[in-house]
């Protein structure tokens, strides 16, 4: 294939994958959506192997098969529950592979700027390339081969550690370094020296260095954040890893990795904001970890805090006609997420109205809890986000919070003292009835009070919330 | 028994540790290590009470907070609770009311003590039951001096956490129902509209005065029955929950405030001559054409107003009917005759019963035991068969209105307000020509916004262009303008398929497998080796990513 063919595949494949996100945007054009990124990939890669810079099939072959069967032995077998780690775990990999190509560019550069003129004229590939570069191109080479590899490490490590907490390898709660983020700014600081020598002439060796130091940085910053604050984490290290491949393609001078790099990194850029946003916290203040001091006095809790038994709450729904359930973490954490889909079709059999209200942070990944129901078979044209549903929760008779704490916290509407003052949430308590599942008396990630549980509407239905449903699903009649 | 009593000695002894001594449990005199405590329920003494203070239901709730429970032979039978009832719930039935006075610990009932009650009480005793000490000062001071503790469930407070323990709620509640059923009774009419083989039937019109717990009551049952009702409430910001019951609320033309509820706990206030003027005139407007009247209007420790006037009566049609529910208190209509049915002369039947809810004594009983029960589960926060008579308790303290041979009544007001007073924030109105202005300033600040945002780009890009080569270049306009396109597409992604988009991103970011496509060809043996690794894992990464997204928005159903 001659480079003019190359290059047409290319622009075919970045249209594919632009439409392929465009197309997430409903659920039915979604479906089709997966197929134009899958046609975008395969054109690339076909394009690639075929076209005048590839070489060393055999290699190649073994290598796509063996990673192709893994990809497809992980995809097949991984519970929608353990997304999340699935999701970190992938981006770890594109964080190495980006370190790995990265230290490639430079050792060709190398020999390329070894090579006397008659040796580079008959260079072929990426050496090719290189050969013709210009001083000035070079040091910008330079420049993005520093970034590619800065950000693939950070990516690279980051995403292990994500991986870790959410698989529960690893402590949730957050833990730092002494000296805390000061260490993360001197290996910051230490790296950029590095990366200075680098581009004044220095060995690879300074790279190897940085791997590490970003590598460090990477594993302490994510270790210095919490398990809540994960949806944030993942989609900005899905984000990094976008970035990188960015970087990678203009060390390459590969529009393709480079459109693609910018569309993932937008992506990922863009569902932090959006998290953060659901959270009323700067994007700052999650990635420097924990929460703040409290700004003043917060207000004390009334009332106490009232239980309720099965029957209770059987009685309650034999009774509603509408009601509005809403998951959390606890859910996924509980595997619940049948028995929930169970109640459901049992009410909805019986003509009430029931419906989902999902917070944008709920569980710990973007749009998680949309995905665990929609594996429990619940239909999604009932499963509604935040705006759509808060209006509707006065006329609403049962609310069921299975799991969730801070984000039906009237706290944040009602103390402006609260550490979580501002935050948008489900405003759980106008409904007539609020059932509460619960494991036990504990606060939520943020480790406020929730003043929900203390309402005069509110009965806390306490315990491990697959089996309360259980026993909950035979008495509804 | 064993057991019990080892709880019983363990609260004991944190009671005598217990440092502020506020605490302190009213467990009967004598042999209190010998036996549980009892709760017991005499027959109502009064002639036509037909309700009873506890029900086979309610006694094994009472048996579950650890109490021994007792009844008087044949004082459910009024209510429809047999003993053989009472005996199969695990209630002792006692052959006398003095027998059970002796050994109760707890007397519940409905109606104050008479004088042979209170001669039959005794020393650390409790007793439970309406008790009115507003107007029963003399009984009050009697009690008090035998040394019992009475708990009066009229005094209980209105505040939302003692709502499951108000009682006169929960008897207004029955009231309100049975005033529109005995109205009915002696309503010639159907009242529901109805077209008919025979002819057309109009619906009855009712008028609810004062829109309470009985008015609202009142009001649910006759919109069933079907009848146009309407309802009137010196408190306007009732008026909402009148409609939300299916009456219209019958407005006045008046422009005074009226005083806001909930600076009285909820309750009504006097009203001024004018309002009472208007509101006279608003009723003798309506008189001729309502078939139905209910008064439920009440003042807390006054008599109840005159709303219905002896000329409204007059103007009336012939066969309508009033049913009075303040007749207790003087009545709301004058002609009203307190526990009896009168005609007038034009042929309107006036109701003034105080009995309503002996009327229905099985529901009430079943309603007010209820009441108790919940009593008695803020008096033994344990479950140990305790009384804990806990005098820093905003609900037991308003209740409570003779403690260790005092006088505890009227009660300090309570820590907690009644009902929150709802600041009203005035809302402004905007005009057209405000709301506009906004539009246009909004519509500018954004304009500003985004011609800023540009301008900071260009700056950006002219000094990058200033110094990078044009090979860079070329490169950078691709980036830049990929970076936009996924700021547009990656907005209008819904929120339900943010994990699906995090796969997908996730696995076209494996495009980083060109790179190492790129470079596998190359002649030095670490970079094949690295470039190998790299196709590797960005294969896991494509196929994986696609995989699983395919595999998660196949699950994605519509009902």
């Amino acid at each position: 294939m001659s480079i003019g063919i190359v290059s047409a595949a290319y622009i075919a494949a970045s249209v594919l994958f632009i439409l392929a996100l465009g197309g997430l945007s409903n659920i039915e054009s979604a479906k089709r959506a997966v197929w134009y990124g899958i046609g975008g990939m395969a054109i690339a890669v076909v394009a690639t192997i075929f076209g005048p810079d590839s070489g060393n099939y055999l290699l190649l072959l073994i290598a796509i098969a063996a990673g192709s069967y893994a990809g497809y032995y992980v995809a097949g077998r991984v519970q929608m529950t353990e997304m999340p780690q699935l999701v970190a775990a992938l981006h770890s990999f594109v964080g190495l592979a980006a370190v790995f190509i990265g230290l490639n560019a430079e050792l060709e550069l190398q020999s390329v700027l070894a090579m006397n003129e008659a040796a580079r004229e008959g260079l072929t590939g990426f050496a090719a390339v290189l050969a013709h570069k210009e001083s000035v191109e070079i040091s910008i080479l330079k420049v993005e081969v520093f970034l590619g590899i800065f950000i693939g490490a950070v990516t690279f490590t980051g995403s292990v550690v994500a991986f870790g907490k959410l698989a529960g390898k690893i402590s949730g709660s957050a833990e730092k370094l002494p000296g805390g983020h000061m260490l993360n700014l001197g290996a910051l600081i230490a790296s950029v020296i590095l990366g200075v020598m680098f581009f004044n002439g220095a060995g690879i060796w300074t790279m190897v260095a940085v791997i590490v130091i970003a590598g460090f940085i990477g594993w302490h910053l994510i270790m210095g954040i919490g398990g809540a604050d994960m949806p944030v984490v993942v989609s900005m290290l899905n984000s990094y890893s976008g970035w990188a491949a960015a970087a990678i393609g203009f060390t390459l001078g590969n529009d393709l990795l480079i459109v693609t790099g910018a569309l993932v990194g937008s992506s990922g850029a863009i569902l932090s904001y959006i998290m953060c946003k659901a959270m009323n916290r700067k994007f700052v203040s999650v990635i420097l970890g924990g929460f703040g001091g409290p700004s003043g006095p917060q207000m004390a809790v009334e009332g106490e805090q009232v239980s309720i038994e099965t029957d209770g709450v059987a009685a309650a729904l034999n009774d509603a006609d509408s009601v509005v359930i809403i998951p959390g973490y606890g859910m996924a954490v509980a595997q619940a997420q049948q028995s929930v889909s169970e109640l459901v079709r049992k009410l909805r059999d019986k003509g009430k109205t029931v419906r989902f209200a999902i917070h944008p942070v709920a569980g710990r990944l973007p749009g998680h809890m949309n995905v665990l129901l929609a594996e429990a078979r619940v239909p999604y044209d009932i499963v509604m986000e935040m705006d759509e549903i808060n209006d509707d929760f006065p006329k609403t008779d049962v609310a069921i919070v299975i799991g969730s704490n801070d984000i039906v916290n009237p706290a944040a509407q009602d103390d402006p003292n609260s550490l979580i003052a501002g935050m948008p949430v489900l405003e759980v308590w106008k409904a007539k009835q609020v059932f509460v599942m619960k494991r036990g008396q504990g606060t939520g990630y943020s480790g406020i009070e929730n003043p929900l549980f203390f309402k005069d509407n509110t009965r806390m239905f306490y315990g491990d919330a697959k089996a309360s449903l259980d026993k909950l699903l035979p008495m509804i009649d | 028994m064993c057991i019990s009593r080892l709880v019983l000695l363990q609260s004991m002894q944190k009671i005598a540790s217990d440092a502020s001594g506020i605490t302190i449990a009213c467990v009967a005199g004598a042999d209190r290590e010998e036996r549980d405590v009892k709760i017991g329920t005499p027959k109502e003494v009064v002639d036509g009470e037909a309700r009873v203070a506890m029900t086979p239901e309610s006694a094994r709730a009472l048996q579950k907070l650890g109490y021994e429970t007792l009844i008087e032979t044949g004082a459910g039978a009024a209510a429809g609770f047999s003993d053989a009832a009472y005996k199969d719930a695990g209630v002792e039935v006692v052959k006398t009311g003095a027998a059970l006075f002796k050994a109760a610990d707890v007397v519940t009932k409905v109606r104050p003590p008479n004088d042979t009650e209170v001669k039959r009480l005794r020393d650390g005793q409790t007793l439970i039951s309406f008790f009115y000490p507003g107007s029963n000062a003399d009984l009050m001071d009697k009690v008090a001096k035998k040394g019992a503790t009475v708990i009066a469930m009229d005094m209980v407070p209105r505040i939302s956490r003692a709502q499951k323990m108000d009682a006169l709620s929960s008897m207004a509640n029955i009231a309100g129902y049975r005033a529109v059923i005995e109205a009915g009774n002696n309503f010639g009419r159907f009242f529901t509209g109805q077209v008919t083989a025979a002819g057309k039937v109009p619906p009855a019109k009712v008028l609810i005065v004062g829109a309470g717990v009985a008015g609202l009551a009142a009001i649910g049952t006759a919109t069933s029955l079907g009848a146009i009702t309407y309802a009137f409430d010196v408190r306007p910001e009732v008026a909402e929950q009148v409609e939300s019951m299916g009456a219209e609320f019958v407005f006045l033309d008046f422009e005074e405030e009226q005083a806001d509820g909930a600076a009285t706990g909820g309750y009504a206030a006097v009203s001024s001559p004018e309002f009472r003027e208007a509101q006279l005139a608003k009723f003798r407007e309506l008189a001729p054409e309502i078939d139905i009247v209910i008064t439920t209007a009440l003042i807390p420790n006054r008599d109840a107003p005159e709303l219905w006037t002896a000329d409204m009566v007059a103007a009336m049609k012939p066969g309508s009917v009033i049913v009075d529910l303040a007749a207790e208190r003087g009545g709301n209509c004058k002609l009203t005759v307190m526990d009896e049915k009168i005609v007038t002369d034009n042929g309107v039947t006036i109701i003034g019963y105080t009995d309503f809810p002996s009327r229905m004594a099985a529901q009430a009983s079943t309603l007010y035991s209820n009441n108790i029960r919940h009593m008695m589960t803020d008096l033994t926060p344990e479950k140990d068969g305790v009384v804990n008579q806990n005098m820093e308790d905003d609900v037991i303290r308003g209740a409570t209105i003779t403690y260790q041979k005092e006088i505890t009544f009227p009660p300090p007001p309570p820590k907690v307000q009644a009902i929150a007073a709802v600041k009203k924030e005035p809302t402004k109105v905007k005009t057209p020509e405000e709301i506009r202005a906004e539009e246009v300033a909004a519509f500018k600040a954004q304009t500003k916004q985004q011609v800023i945002i540009l301008g900071i780009g260009a700056l950006v890009m002219l000094i990058i262009g200033a110094y990078a080569p044009a090979s860079f270049m070329q490169h950078f306009i691709v980036f830049a303008l990929s970076c936009f396109i996924g700021f547009q597409v990656i907005w209008k992604v819904a929120h339900a398929l943010h994990t699906p988009l995090m796969a997908i991103t996730n696995a076209i970011s494996g495009i980083v497998i060109l790179g190492a496509l790129l470079q596998i060809g190359s002649g030095s043996w670490l970079v094949v080796l690295l470039a190998t690794i790299s196709v590797l894992i960005a294969t896991i990464n494509v196929v994986g990513g696609f995989m699983v997204t395919r595999r998660m928005l196949a699950m994605f159903q519509k009902s």
